[in-house]
């Protein structure tokens, strides 16, 4: 089977010197040093996968989109798109492929949606025949029909996000690149849109989508493989099932305690694969993940907790989920 | 149409078009019309003012000094417009509306759609250009002859001229892939420079003989000088300095509007590869 992406060794390493480049997220204590955002990726995505990127803030999904679409050069390692190389030949790759990033509100604002949409088809030389019909039924589909005369100044984040959906598929490109798509919308807009990507890619031959999300249950429920990613690395490729029986001889408990002094000692506890913690309740309760290989490591833990002068509220075990696939390889739960 | 003709030709088109909706769209069309004139009369005065208070200090009241003035700064607006709207496109695009990453990943060239964006500033800028002229002519006693047969001397060296300033305005823009902050000085510098150098406020001769080396240097003193010939009448001729026939002058125009054509797509692609190897294509600065 042909493949429409495939990356060998793609490294990308940034320069932090530069004070004046705002960086996406920055976080206090990041290194002063160059930041490898991807590190030796070898991926291959298959022509009519819909593929996920899974991983954490910061962990290069951004950063290999970027060079997929020819926005951002390797620093090393090669990198394929539909057959062509995106450093000697990203011109090709160009009419093939489109990309959406969600969570930014990027558009014309003196231009009506429609008009925007429109300019897009024809950069990418649509025919009217075709581009006119398909905005339409595609402001239709994504709820943005009553705006499609509004001048995109006055939309919404979600209704820009929208129209950038809709920007993304009107160019019928064979390789789709989506950056959290769902990212802010709310929850009817995000199902439909989850829907749409799975029947454009399902319902017709060679549409591959590459998506990243934080959402386990959209990677879970749309994609055929994933991919997870963590610190510019990719630990595992596999389908989402595959993936969930790989902890089917593992336990997951989920525990809900008061806040902890020091949760390094669970680390070392024998049978303990992995876990995870994140606090709530404005840090008044503590809950953490287990993903267990050996079940009777439950009492150690639960020991750990009493002799730190915890009190336990709350203890189940459940199902592993892909979640906790990821908190077994990462170490710290996405959500 | 042969693909990579109808490629540059539908960056440039829907560039023009975007261009034009970005400068008109801002307002209602009735308000939009009375602004465009309103702004170059508005610049006329000051003119008249600066005009009026030289001659009441130093005394010169010179009707063809006027002229010349007139006739140069009118022609001036094409410089600031062409030179800042085409160096604005990739800022603007990056930075204001977000979508430079969306329209760089399309399939059109993008060196062709800045020129397309400049495009629609030339013809704006043409627009405020007439204003200016016809408000003189019917309110200053501007006097502006062009003779049928000098149409195409002068449509050469328009056109020249302004594919020089684009020429100049895509290197600026090439740079602003890099830095937002000192090409912008840069680009107000540059258009100031050419003011003081190119014998727009004042003929050549006046000026040191050094500045009349720089002055001659720079293609665009023979743009003005060809246009001044052309459209001021015999009496209102005054001695520039420049001396030469028109042709020889649009000659130079052509070597250095080739000149910085070949610089512009070398600048372009230099920097192009620069910013996307340093991952500065659509990056937001705090400027
Ligand atoms: N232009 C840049 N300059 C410097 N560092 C960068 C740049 N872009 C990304 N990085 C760094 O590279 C790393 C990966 O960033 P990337 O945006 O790819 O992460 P991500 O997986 O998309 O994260 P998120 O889930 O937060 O979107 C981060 O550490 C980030 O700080
Ligand atoms: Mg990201």
């Amino acid at each position: 089977m042909a493949l429409a992406v495939q990356t060998k060794g793609l490294t990308r390493v940034f320069d932090a010197k530069r004070k004046f480049l705002r960086r996406r997220k920055p976080e206090n204590g990041e290194p002063a040093g160059p930041v490898t955002a991807l590190d030796g990726v070898d991926l291959e995505i298959r022509d009519g996968e819909l593929f996920g990127l899974l991983g954490p803030n910061g962990a290069g999904k951004t950063t290999l989109i970027k060079i997929l679409c020819t926005l951002l050069l390797p620093t090393s390692g090669e990198a394929f798109v539909a057959g062509y190389d995106v450093t000697k030949d990203p011109f090709p790759i160009r009419t093939k492929i489109n990309m959406v990033s969600g969570g930014e509100t990027s558009g014309y604002g003196l231009l009506t949606t429609r008009e925007n949409i429109w300019m897009f088809s024809q950069f990418y030389g649509v025919p009217s025949k075709v581009a006119k019909p398909k905005i339409d039924e595609l402001l239709h589909t994504f709820g943005l029909w009553d705006k499609r005369d509004s001048k995109v100044r006055v939309l919404s984040s979600g209704q820009r996000q929208k129209m950038n959906m809709i920007r993304g598929f009107v160019t019928d490109p064979d390789i789709l690149f989506l950056d959290e798509p769902t990212l802010g919308l709310d929850v009817n807009a995000s199902r439909v849109i989850r829907e749409y990507v799975m029947n454009w890619v399902r319902g017709q031959k060679g549409k591959t989508v590459l998506l990243t999300t934080h959402y386990m249950m959209e990677a879970d429920d749309m994609c055929d493989r994933l991919a997870i990613i963590n610190n510019g690395r990719i630990l595992a490729v596999d389908t989402p099932g595959n993936l969930k029986r790989r902890l089917k001889k593992d336990t997951t408990f989920r525990l809900e305690v008061d806040p902890l002094k020091d949760t390094s000692p669970l680390k070392g506890i024998a049978g303990v694969k992995n876990f995870s913690e994140t606090s709530d309740g404005g840090g008044s309760v503590l809950k953490l993940t287990f993903i267990l290989e050996e079940e009777s490591a439950v009492s150690d833990i639960m020991s750990e907790v009493v002799r730190q002068g915890s009190k336990i509220h709350y203890l189940h075990k459940s199902e592993p989920t892909l979640e906790d696939v990821f908190i077994s390889m990462v170490g710290r739960s996405l959500e | 149409m042969n693909p990579t003709i109808s490629r540059h030709w539908r960056s440039f088109k829907w560039a023009a078009w975007l261009g034009w909706q970005i400068e008109s769209n801002w307002t209602r069309p009735s308000l939009f019309a009375i602004y465009s004139v309103i702004k170059p009369i508005a610049s006329a005065f000051i003119l008249v003012l600066m005009y009026v208070a030289f001659a009441f200090i130093g005394k010169i009241d010179d009707p063809a000094l006027f002229n010349f003035v007139y006739v140069g700064n009118a022609f001036f607006i094409f410089v600031g417009n062409t030179l800042f709207g085409t160096f604005q496109v990739i800022q603007q695009d990056r930075e204001w509306y977000q979508t430079l990453r969306y329209t760089y990943i399309s399939p059109i060239s993008y060196y062709t759609y800045i020129v397309g964006r400049a495009t629609t500033k030339v013809v704006v800028a043409a627009f405020a250009v007439l204003i200016t002229l016809g408000f003189g002519v019917g309110f200053l006693q501007i006097r502006l002859v062009l003779a049928l047969g000098d149409l195409p001397l002068f449509v050469a060296a328009f056109l020249l001229g302004i594919l020089t300033l684009v020429g100049i305005g895509v290197c600026l823009a090439a740079l602003s892939f890099l830095t937002a902050r000192h090409v912008h000085g840069l680009a107000e510098g540059i258009p100031g420079l050419f003011y003081l150098f190119c014998g727009i406020l004042f003929p050549l001769s006046i000026l040191p003989q050094w500045a009349q080396f720089v002055g001659r240097a720079l293609p665009l003193t023979y743009w003005f000088e060809i246009t001044r010939r052309l459209v001021l009448p015999p009496e209102y001729q005054i001695d520039t300095g420049i001396v030469g026939d028109p042709l020889t002058m649009l000659g130079l125009l052509a070597v250095s509007a080739a000149a910085f054509f070949v610089l512009s797509i070398g600048m372009f692609r230099w920097m192009e590869y620069l910013a996307r190897k340093a991952g500065k294509l659509d990056m937001t600065t705090s400027y």
